[in-house]
């Protein structure tokens, strides 16, 4: 099998005294889509954070697509154009139209001409299904239209992997599935992707396989029929019946 | 009232008191002008060097800050005008004196400014332009400064408007600029309810335009 695109490896992080990622070893496979679930502040953000190094590890190694990141010296500007990222709060380019927001790293980052990073742009705000905002700016636009162009942004640098932080928790619920489907798409193009997410019909849709965390630590990892239907954790099950509920 | 006071010296007051361009050095918005926008650059420099990580750049531009906040500019202008030439051992002629004082003083200012200006932008903002591959300078310039400044433009625009009032401190040392100007005529013709009427109303004018300008950006959208 080929070389999985992620591994951690007995991975700490402490935020000052907080143990926030505690022994995390986890691997994910080139093509494969892995939701990651668990109670607030249970680390999930900060473990996906570091996969682009947004957050460095204190111990532990992170490979990604090859490369050990958590050594000193490592390129990080070419990490992050391998591995896009999408937020919660979309943190769009208020000051730029939707086309320059996925314009900014093609021109600034590769190099691109301006008419190129267009093209690739356009073609971008297409494949998220909104073309024709390209010229307005993200105050303009709904949630759901705002979190497709910073997907379509994030992938302006055509990176081999995608984070995910919980890119539907700020949505009305009626702009969830819009932003859902392009992700789908996306996992059937065959991306990387490591998704935070509470949206449990994703991940029974799309995912691979489903990580559970709580307390800094990977509890449980399993394909999300298993997961669903049997969760081994006693802390699992007790989440899952609480999000689940409603 | 008498306005042929003004009438008659409408010149020296406007041509030289105000823009400078008259028989004396001096001139409010010769002074003003190069002061703000000298100010307003080193500003940025020394607020964005005070939010540096690097200690030995934070440091320096953090002590200079609370240094030139803490003093009076009277006291600077004087610094610049009876120690200064001491130390060079040579003459400085006024307008450099007083366009060096403004700069330096107001630079502290506009460096607080433009450090909350840049704290403003959200965290969430530089998250996005890392993530994407940017190097620290690239996201300052491309993406927080064009929002910090947005954000700076009312705190801005009251600290020139303060500039602006203050260059009438620099006809201490004889620099004439518009309150100076008025000083010489009222000398000659003593008519001071009509003649510091008058500049007050220039003043008044420059500094509502100032406002009004500052307005109209604020409306621009984003
Ligand atoms: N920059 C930071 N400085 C200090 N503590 C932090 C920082 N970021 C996160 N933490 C703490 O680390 C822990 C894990 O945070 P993290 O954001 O990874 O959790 P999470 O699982 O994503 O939670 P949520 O579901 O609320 O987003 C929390 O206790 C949080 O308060
Ligand atoms: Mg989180």
């Amino acid at each position: 099998m080929a070389e999985p695109a992620i591994v951690f490896r007995e991975v700490h992080k402490w935020f000052g005294a907080l143990h926030v990622l505690r022994d995390v070893s986890l691997s994910v496979a080139s093509g494969e889509v892995i939701v990651v679930c668990g109670p607030s502040g249970s680390g999930k953000s900060t473990l996906i954070r570091c996969v682009n190094a947004l957050e460095k590890v204190q111990q532990g190694e992170i490979v990604v697509l090859g490369e050990p990141i958590t050594r000193p010296g490592v390129d990080l500007s070419r990490l992050r154009t391998r591995v896009g990222m999408v937020f919660q709060s979309f943190n769009l380019f208020p000051h730029m139209t939707a086309l320059r927001n996925v314009m900014l790293a093609p021109m600034k980052v590769r190099g691109l001409r301006a008419a190129e990073a267009e093209e690739i742009a356009r073609a971008l705000l297409a494949r998220v299904r909104i073309p024709e905002k390209a010229e307005h700016y993200p105050a303009s636009l709904s949630g759901g239209q705002q979190q497709r162009v910073a997907i379509a942004r994030a992938l302006a640098m055509q990176p081999r992997i995608m984070l995910f932080d919980e890119p539907t928790s700020a949505l009305d619920p009626e702009m969830i599935n819009e932003v859902l489907e392009v992700m789908t798409d996306l996992a059937r193009d065959g991306m990387t992707m490591m998704v935070v997410t509470h949206e449990m019909g994703f991940a029974r849709r799309v995912a691979h396989r489903v990580a559970f965390m709580d307390e800094g630590r990977v509890v449980e990892e399993a394909p999300p029929q298993e997961f669903f239907a049997a969760a081994r954790s006693e802390r699992a099950r007790e989440f899952l019946s609480k999000i689940l509920s409603h | 009232m008498d306005v042929s006071v003004i009438v008659d010296n409408f010149p020296f007051l406007i041509v030289q008191g105000l823009l400078g361009l008259g028989g004396f050095v001096g001139g409010t918005l010769r002074l003003a002008i190069p002061a703000i926008v000298l100010g307003f650059a080193l500003g940025v420099v020394l607020g964005v060097a005070r939010l540096a990580r690097a200690r030995w750049v934070r440091g320096p531009a953090t002590a200079y800050i609370e240094l030139f906040r803490g003093v009076p500019l009277v006291m600077v202008i004087f610094w610049m005008w009876f120690v200064l030439p001491q130390l060079l051992q040579r003459p400085i002629p006024e307008y450099s004196v007083a366009l060096a004082a403004f700069v330096i003083f107001e630079a502290a200012y506009f460096a607080e400014i433009v450090r909350a200006g840049i704290q403003s932008v959200p965290r969430g903002q530089v998250e996005a332009a890392t993530a994407v591959g940017l190097t620290r300078a690239q996201s300052l310039r491309l993406v927080v400064l064009p929002q910090a400044i947005r954000s700076m433009i009312p705190s801005l625009v009251t600290q020139m408007i303060v500039l602006f009032k203050d260059t009438s401190l620099a006809s201490i040392i004889g620099y004439v600029d518009l309150t100076k100007a008025a000083q010489i005529v009222n000398n000659r013709e003593i008519r001071p309810f009509e003649l510091y009427l008058f500049i007050a109303v220039v003043y008044w004018l420059c500094t509502y335009a100032m406002s009004l300008v500052a307005r109209r950006f604020e409306r621009t959208p984003a």
